[in-house]
């Protein structure tokens, strides 16, 4: 009885050639529909393809929760910048007239974008939470174009999976799923509490991404990216996030 | 050690006969089955898990260690309380002169990642309890032991420091069935859930896990005391397995119940 018996050696045998077989059946699924995150390789790869994985599967319409006009916070927190730079010192005396929003990559028509063309779009509003990683948070009412309407208008092509986003500040740039990316709560927003964006919060113009945290609503967007693939751009992990030791998936 | 473990043994086989053991000891068919081997390696999976969990949620707390509650707080918002410590964040204040190193990135991906391997171990492990018996063999208390009489007399013997009688050998005493109890279906599905409310992607496909809680904030602040609470039995669960024989305790942790085996007899 303290030896191992001849039957549950090949059951164990048996065992571990089924679950090595269910993994890699699991991961090639995984990988056909898009539940593999960008920085899904290396020690931490398992747990953070589990997350987005399982959150894709039970996230993928949901909305981000809103709130009452009465649960606006009074003290938003703006978080700290580096500085901004001349280039967005220059902007920002021209009261940002000279803006652009560039926007390539996949896109039948690319081309860019004025502020004021972007406030053109049916502007949408809504009053949602912003944490951030650290543990802090607030909610505000933000006001925006919706991503999924500045694709529709460049003619995303179909076989787009991700939009590179990327701020003024030349390290700091992102980028989502078109899960996300279509996802109608997913505003370029240019207002915040009705008025116009502030600067310490990203003014003029920020990524909101309301289902991940702070790190993904990346300030100052200048330009944005539609792309099958994340290899290209910088390490290929997916942002400047994984870079910096950060995860790319932050709806957690 | 081996000599100990075959006379913790033979009393046990005497005393089951001579003394009235508690009632939560099985009778005999049972009570000298040692750990499951799903048990003993589900045990160590989660202990592994969840210290990698607790250096990495240490590791997080420390860029905002001030808590709130309801669904918003910040620097600028006041604390339901703060922990007099120095953070990694220099927007915190904290009345220290001085600014931890960012160690959130690794820390967030290790603490995921060991909440996956905790989360699916434990459901295994409760899977197997369920089908197999283990819980209302070993973790659920027999009706006589909760009485006041027989709740007082173990607490008693605690208070004492009398070490574990031989009929606890084999068989969990009355308060440990109501700790494990208690941390098995209390404070690892609370802290699981107020851990996922934290998630806006989470709360956003069941956000009454949130709303339920009394808001975001909230869900942060309860995650903390579970964790507090877990941190606490994982001191005392170490601390009685040293009073009671930590080798031997250990050795059938990891190999059943192998002291009788073992002896070289």
């Amino acid at each position: 009885m303290s030896r191992i018996s001849r039957r549950k050696l090949i059951t164990a045998g048996l065992g571990v050639v089924a679950g090595a077989s269910g993994v890699a059946a699991a991961s090639s699924l995984a990988r056909r529909y898009g539940l593999i995150p960008p920085d899904g390789g290396g020690v931490y790869g398992p747990g953070e393809t589990l997350t987005y994985a399982a959150q894709r599967l039970l996230t993928r319409h949901s909305s981000a929760r809103e709130f009452a006009p009465s649960q606006i916070s009074k003290d938003p927190f703006a978080n700290e910048v580096d500085p901004l730079g001349e280039a967005f010192q220059r902007l920002q005396e021209g009261g940002f007239a000279g803006w652009r929003l560039a926007v390539d990559g996949l896109a039948a028509h690319p081309r860019s974008f004025t502020l004021a063309e972007l406030k053109s779009f049916p502007a949408r509003s809504q009053i949602t939470h912003l944490a951030c990683e650290e543990g802090w948070s607030y909610i505000a009412k933000w006001k925006g174009a919706p991503l999924a309407l500045i694709l529709d208008a460049v003619g995303t092509l179909p076989q787009a999976r991700y939009v590179v986003y990327r701020s003024i500040q030349s390290d700091w740039w992102e980028s989502i799923d078109m899960a996300d990316a279509m996802h109608p709560q997913t505003l370029l927003a240019h207002g915040m509490n009705g008025r116009e964006l502030p600067v310490a919060f990203g003014g003029p113009l920020r990524m909101r991404v309301p289902r991940q945290l702070g790190y993904k609503n990346v300030k100052y967007i200048t330009r944005l990216t539609i792309t099958d693939s994340l290899k290209g751009f910088g390490k290929g992990l997916g942002s400047a996030s994984p870079e910096g030791g950060y995860a790319w998936y932050a709806g957690i | 050690m081996y000599n100990v473990c075959a006379n913790w043994y033979n009393l046990a086989m005497a005393d089951s006969v001579l003394v009235p053991v508690a009632a939560s000891v099985v009778p005999v068919a049972t009570v000298r089955s040692g750990h499951a081997p799903v048990v003993r390696v589900t045990h160590w999976i989660t202990a592994l898990a969840f210290l990698a969990l607790l250096v990495s949620g240490v590791e997080i707390l420390i860029s905002h260690p001030r808590f709130y509650w309801g669904e918003t707080g910040s620097v600028l918002t006041p604390p339901l309380f703060k922990l007099p410590i120095p953070a990694s964040r220099a927007t915190v204040p904290t009345g220290y002169g001085y600014v931890l190193p960012d160690q959130n990135g690794w820390s967030r991906y290790l603490h995921f990642q060991s909440a996956w391997v905790a989360v699916l171990t434990g459901l295994v492990y409760v899977g197997f309890g369920l089908s197999n018996g283990h819980f209302r063999r070993n973790l659920l208390p027999a009706r006589a032991d909760l009485s006041r009489r027989g709740l007082s007399k173990v607490i008693a013997r605690h208070l004492r420091l009398n070490p574990a009688g031989e009929d606890e050998t084999w068989s969990y005493n009355v308060l440990q069935r109501l700790t494990y109890l208690l941390v098995i279906f209390g404070l690892f599905p609370l802290v699981i859930w107020t851990g996922l409310a934290m998630s806006p992607a989470f709360a956003s496909a069941v956000p009454v896990a949130v709303t339920a809680l009394g808001g975001q904030q909230s869900a942060r602040t309860i995650h903390f005391f579970a964790a507090v609470f877990l941190l606490l039995f994982l001191l005392t669960h170490v601390v009685m397995v040293g009073l009671s024989g930590f080798r031997n305790r250990v050795q059938a942790m990891i190999a059943g119940a192998p002291a009788k085996r073992r002896e070289g007899v």
